[in-house]
């Protein structure tokens, strides 16, 4: 009886404010939207993270002969230097960091820049300008800083280079992004909040007779309260249903059959990823509506 | 059933209490007029009752409970205690007489069976069989009031508090309403009205409580409305 009370009382007060809780569904969809596109950019930027540290490597490049580099002064690094710098590397309190050090000479560099050289605009180098470098492998590649402080002043150093600089721009991108997709979703969650507010209050005064009868006749409060908070939550699901909507077919069209594509050298989320945000989506609905309700029913329907 | 002790109700800090050191004991089974003008203090009087205010001092009991100290989520249990009935009928006015009755059963969590089997007897007690499926506006006032009674009374409470109800309504509609709060009162159903309807009173000749400002000037058995009226 009671239950379908509830139910009752939720679709007519849906019905009877049905723009007001039409706003409400969209507001929440747009916000948690933003909210979802958020989560799946930092979980994309992890992913690339993932792949692409474990590959990287600092390069630490020795000092050739006539270098104009300050610490280069004393001409090219000796095998003495070499030998003390590996031992840092692979002794000292940097070998937890360190995975492997690999030594490349100036002639495997030459080789394997000439290699890369296919039309031979670069044939009149000889090994000789090359720079030979330590390549480290690192266990954590996080710690780069650590590893480039340490050697970067040792004697024989010309620079330490490490390969992430090369991603960080496109980090740096997609952080801003996420922050820029979070502060709108901030934004839209406080007017989905305020609707939802409005709506329970709208839904609340329009019903005031009923609940004013329930609370005569010795209603419990739960069950005085209950369609409303209902009524926002069920606006406030349907809304993030229709994220989760617009997010898996977001990421269908635009990442697995358009990037995916294109942009072949990349691993990308996908709708798996979904799938996992959207039980958070749902949960910030249901919070969202549950929050609004407690700042509203206090002060409508009070016992 | 009722008792106020010494009961003092003050609106707003410094101005003149609502009810002044109100002392009053109403039995199981009795029916009580509660008379006085505007502003005596008789809705006050009505609301530490049905605990929708607290007295500033005193203590007031309602069917054996202490209110002072109930708990605000034990207020519906009062309440399901004592039926209430008012001036303005307060009618769900898209729902049919059936449905009205039967919204304050549903609300405090009664199975259908039971609405079923009760409704149809509280319409018949207040007159109203054959007249289920009318809405409220297709009854005359005096229905509609029967229609609250019936809703206030359905659950059987123990006391049922009138808060003027024959005041929308002619003479002739009155008395009927008197005779059926008659009859409810007989079934052993303590019936406390605030009334402004002279005639009625003194007709009764039932227990006369008169507030005046806020503080009891008459309690007696028998009563009609006052001795001083024009």
């Amino acid at each position: 009886m009671r239950l379908r009370f509830i139910l009752g009382e939720v679709v007519n007060g849906l019905r009877r404010n049905g723009t007001m809780a039409l706003s409400v569904v969209l507001v929440t969809f747009v916000s948690l939207m933003f909210v979802g596109a958020a989560a799946l950019t930092q979980m994309q930027i992890d992913q690339l993270k993932d792949d692409w540290y474990g590959k990287v490597e600092i390069s630490i490049f020795l000092c050739p002969e006539n270098s104009t580099n300050e610490q280069c002064a004393e001409g090219a690094a000796t095998p003495e230097q070499e030998a003390a710098i590996r031992a840092v590397l692979e002794e000292g309190a940097l070998s937890d960091l360190v995975d492997t050090v690999y030594y490349e000479s100036r002639e495997e560099a030459y080789d394997k820049f000439v290699a890369n050289d296919s039309e031979g605009i670069w044939s009149s180098l000889t090994p000789d300008q090359m720079q030979p470098s330590f390549r480290v492998k690192l266990a954590d590649p996080e710690q780069f800083e650590v590893v480039a402080d340490a050697t970067e002043g040792l004697p024989g150093v010309d620079v330490v280079r490490d390969q992430r600089e090369i991603f960080s721009e496109l980090f740096r991108f997609l952080n801003a992004a996420t922050v820029v997709a979070a502060a709108l979703a901030g934004v839209m969650l406080i007017a989905a909040m305020l609707l939802i507010t409005t709506t329970i209050r709208l839904s609340a005064l329009s019903r005031r007779r009923e609940t004013q009868i329930m609370r005569m006749v010795g209603s419990s409060r739960s069950l005085i309260q209950m369609p409303f908070m209902l009524e926002g939550a069920v606006a406030a699901t349907g809304g993030a249903l229709l994220a989760v909507g617009g997010l898996y077919f977001g990421v269908t069209y635009l990442v697995e059959d358009w990037l995916k594509g294109s942009v072949t050298w990349v691993r990308y989320i996908g709708t798996a990823d979904v799938w996992t945000v959207a039980p958070w989506l749902l949960v910030v609905a249901v919070g969202l509506a549950a929050v609004a309700s407690v700042v509203t029913l206090g002060r409508y329907t009070r016992a | 059933m009722i008792r106020l002790d010494d009961v003092t109700k003050v609106y707003k800090r410094g101005a003149r209490p609502a009810l002044d050191s109100v002392s009053v004991e109403i039995e199981r089974g009795d029916f009580v007029f509660l008379v006085g003008s505007s502003g005596s203090g008789k809705s006050t009087f009505l609301k530490l009752i049905l605990r929708e205010e607290r007295p500033t001092g005193g203590d007031v009991y309602v069917a054996g409970r202490h209110l002072n100290k109930l708990s605000a989520w034990r207020v519906p249990h009062l309440r399901r205690e004592i039926g209430a009935v008012f001036q303005d009928f307060r009618l769900l006015p898209n729902k049919t007489v059936y449905q009205n009755v039967a919204f304050a059963l549903q609300v405090i969590g009664k199975s259908k069976h039971h609405i079923q089997a009760t409704v149809p007897e509280m319409l018949e007690l207040v007159g109203l069989s054959g007249k289920e499926r009318r809405m409220p506006h297709e009854l005359s006032g005096g229905e509609q009031q029967r229609v609250a009674i019936a809703r206030a009374f359905v659950n059987h409470p123990p006391i049922l508090l009138c808060d003027e109800p024959t005041g929308n309504l002619d003479p002739g509609t009155s008395v009927g309403i008197m005779r059926l709060l008659d009859r409810i009162n007989r079934t052993g159903t303590t019936v406390l009205m605030a009334t402004h309807d002279d005639e009625i009173v003194d007709q009764m000749r039932k227990r006369v409580i008169e507030l005046r400002g806020g503080q009891l000037v008459r309690d007696q058995d028998r009563g009609v409305y006052g001795l001083e009226r024009v």
